[in-house]
């Protein structure tokens, strides 16, 4: 009975791979279902209590103006009406998605330069080095990475004494602190967190197209943008949608680089949803709002990352 | 690979600018952290008379033993718990494909890119219920529930591709269901039991926003809780908060350069999963 589905399970059609059980196989089958349910109980349970059951109370709470400790009072929707009207909570919203050009498209843009100039990193001494270095970022933790480049972009931090030295003096400033210059700084610091990751991720597809296509291209004639655009960029389809997935949830869900480099200031330049959701619900007890917030920022991660597996897996069975 | 010796060129040049921007952050911080206290340090500037005792100052200010301490009690509360009933509901579904397993995965999967603040509010009421605010359990508890999504669905990944023919090999020789997880499964899932086990201890060390906000006191947080608090105090004493970070970088340096072919494998294989 099995050889006819054991020789290669996909695991893609694992609900057409079971068999037809014979009468004397179904009991065993049936049993071994109820002993499975006890295998998938414990996780379930944990994610039920720390994941769901958190996930429904949000729900609720963004459903009534709450301060947290006093008796709720039920507003229906007008939480979502001040999530999408007030000026302050729209900004604070478009912040996240400004930084997306920073965490996700500037990294993948690089990544895909340095991956279809470098092709390959060899598996040798230089190619575990440049691995090892470039991983840094993603090992650290993002805190860390505030932290040193608070420093970086202080007054008398590295780019000033850079800008400094090649005479452009002129363009110095506390970058982090300065009303315009404040989110594009803080979006420096996420793609350098991810322009490492992207650019492995990017080579490491890369080095799995087949090289007679690279040869077939330059048969025909084809230049490098050609080349990258008949080539390349088809055959890294999923890995770009990787990239994108990964560095879109970084953007939106943002929130320790921000907490640790500006607070969200000055103003309100660079605050983000995830900062917001924190200062509405335990400084300004505002549950019920901060809730509606958390809600809306979920929908905007699924808007941007389901399209984004859709199109990247679509094609491919 | 045919490229052209400029072509090749040029991307080593790029590359090792990349490197050169990697690290540059590091090495700035490493110049402000050997200069004299109290002086203001600029940029990149090696100084003529190296400060190394300002680690041994940014160790005792830091209170790295007890932050070290807590952040190991953390990482020994999640990771075990967490990889091993991943690894069980992995094979459930995967393996035994328990009948409405479909339905369970895609509840799983709903949590797959759900951003922890979304939570956060609901498990701050939710620990103070059950009177646990300010102790490790407040992020012990909730992160394992945060990391079945990816976890199970890691797991169950790898056990999907696992022939059925196997476990019904090892039943036919009469073995129980618990007998053929351990003693056939589980040896058989060891890379990814690895893999896993490395994402789960990078992301509970490095997890910041249920420790700033479940636990108050810094000797309790996980070590990104604990470098935020540091920063918070020492924010305006730069050579210390430089010596203090890079400090409390090195154990996970440390740990990622003795298993740096793994960390990188997990990390390659778990973005590309995730």
């Amino acid at each position: 009975m099995t050889s006819a589905l054991g020789s290669a399970p996909t695991g893609r059609d694992d609900r057409r791979a079971r068999p037809t059980p014979t009468r004397a196989h179904r009991s065993r089958w049936a049993r071994a279902a109820g002993i499975g349910w006890l295998y998938v109980l414990p996780a379930l349970v944990m994610y039920a209590v720390f994941v769901l059951r958190p996930l429904v109370l949000t729900l609720q709470y963004s459903l009534y103006d709450w301060n947290g400790i006093g008796v709720a009072r039920w507003v229906g929707l007008d939480n979502y009406l001040t999530v999408f009207t007030d000026s302050d909570l729209l900004k604070i919203i478009g912040n996240a998605i400004v930084l997306i050009v920073f965490f996700s498209f500037i990294p993948v843009a690089l990544g895909l330069l340095v991956a279809s100039m470098v092709r390959r990193i060899t598996t040798g001494a230089f190619g575990t080095v440049v691995r090892t270095i470039l991983f840094l970022p993603q090992v650290i933790p993002l805190v860390a990475a505030g932290i040193a480049w608070s420093w970086l972009l202080s007054s008398n931090g590295l780019v000033n004494q850079a800008l400094r030295a090649v005479g452009l003096g002129g363009v110095a400033r506390a970058w982090l602190g300065d009303f315009d210059t404040a989110l594009p700084a803080v979006g420096v610091i996420g793609a350098w967190v991810l322009l490492g990751l992207c650019t492995i991720l990017l080579v490491t597809g890369m080095s799995k197209i087949d090289p007679a296509l690279y040869e077939a291209a330059r048969l025909d004639g084809a230049g490098p943008v050609r080349e990258f655009l008949a080539v390349t960029l088809p055959s890294l389809r999923q890995e770009i949608g990787v990239c994108l997935t990964v560095t879109i949830i970084a953007a939106l869900a943002s929130f320790d680089i921000v907490y640790i480099s500006t607070s969200g200031g000055p103003g309100l330049q660079t605050t983000v949803p995830g900062l917001e959701i924190y200062r509405l619900a335990f400084s300004q007890r505002q549950v019920g709002l901060a809730s509606a917030l958390a809600v809306v920022l979920m929908l905007l991660v699924l808007a941007c990352v389901l399209p984004i597996q859709r199109l990247s897996r679509g094609e491919k069975p | 690979m045919n490229l052209s010796r400029r072509e090749q060129l040029t991307g080593r040049v790029f590359l090792i600018a990349l490197i050169v921007v990697t690290l540059l952050p590091f090495v700035s911080m490493l110049s402000a952290a050997l200069q004299p206290r109290g002086t203001v340090p600029s940029g990149l500037e090696w100084p003529s008379d190296p400060q190394w005792g300002n680690f041994a100052d940014a160790f005792t200010a830091a209170n790295m033993g007890a932050l070290l301490r807590s952040s190991l009690l953390i990482v020994a509360g999640v990771v075990p718990v967490s990889v091993l009933i991943a690894t069980m509901a992995g094979f459930g579904l995967g393996q035994l494909r328990v009948p409405g397993g479909r339905l369970v995965f895609g509840l799983f999967l709903l949590g797959l890119t759900l951003p922890f603040e979304a939570v956060v509010t609901p498990l701050y009421y939710q620990m103070q219920d059950l009177g646990l605010l300010n102790t490790r359990w407040a992020i012990i508890l909730p992160l394992i529930g945060l990391y079945m999504p990816f976890a199970v669905f890691w797991m169950r990944a790898h056990f999907t591709n696992v022939p059925v023919e196997l476990s019904e090999a090892a039943r036919v020789d009469g073995s129980s269901t618990w007998q053929l997880f351990w003693r056939v499964q589980v040896p058989l899932a060891r890379p990814a039991i690895a893999s896993l086990t490395i994402l789960m201890f990078l992301w509970t060390w490095n997890q910041f926003l249920l420790a700033i906000v479940l636990v108050d006191d810094s000797t309790k947080r996980t070590m990104a809780g604990a470098l935020g608090a540091f920063q918070g105090q020492w924010g305006t004493d730069l050579v210390l908060l430089c010596a203090g970070s890079l400090l409390i970088l090195t154990p996970t340096l440390i740990v990622f350069l003795i298993f740096q072919r793994q960390f990188i494998k997990a990390l390659i294989q778990g973005s590309v999963k995730g």
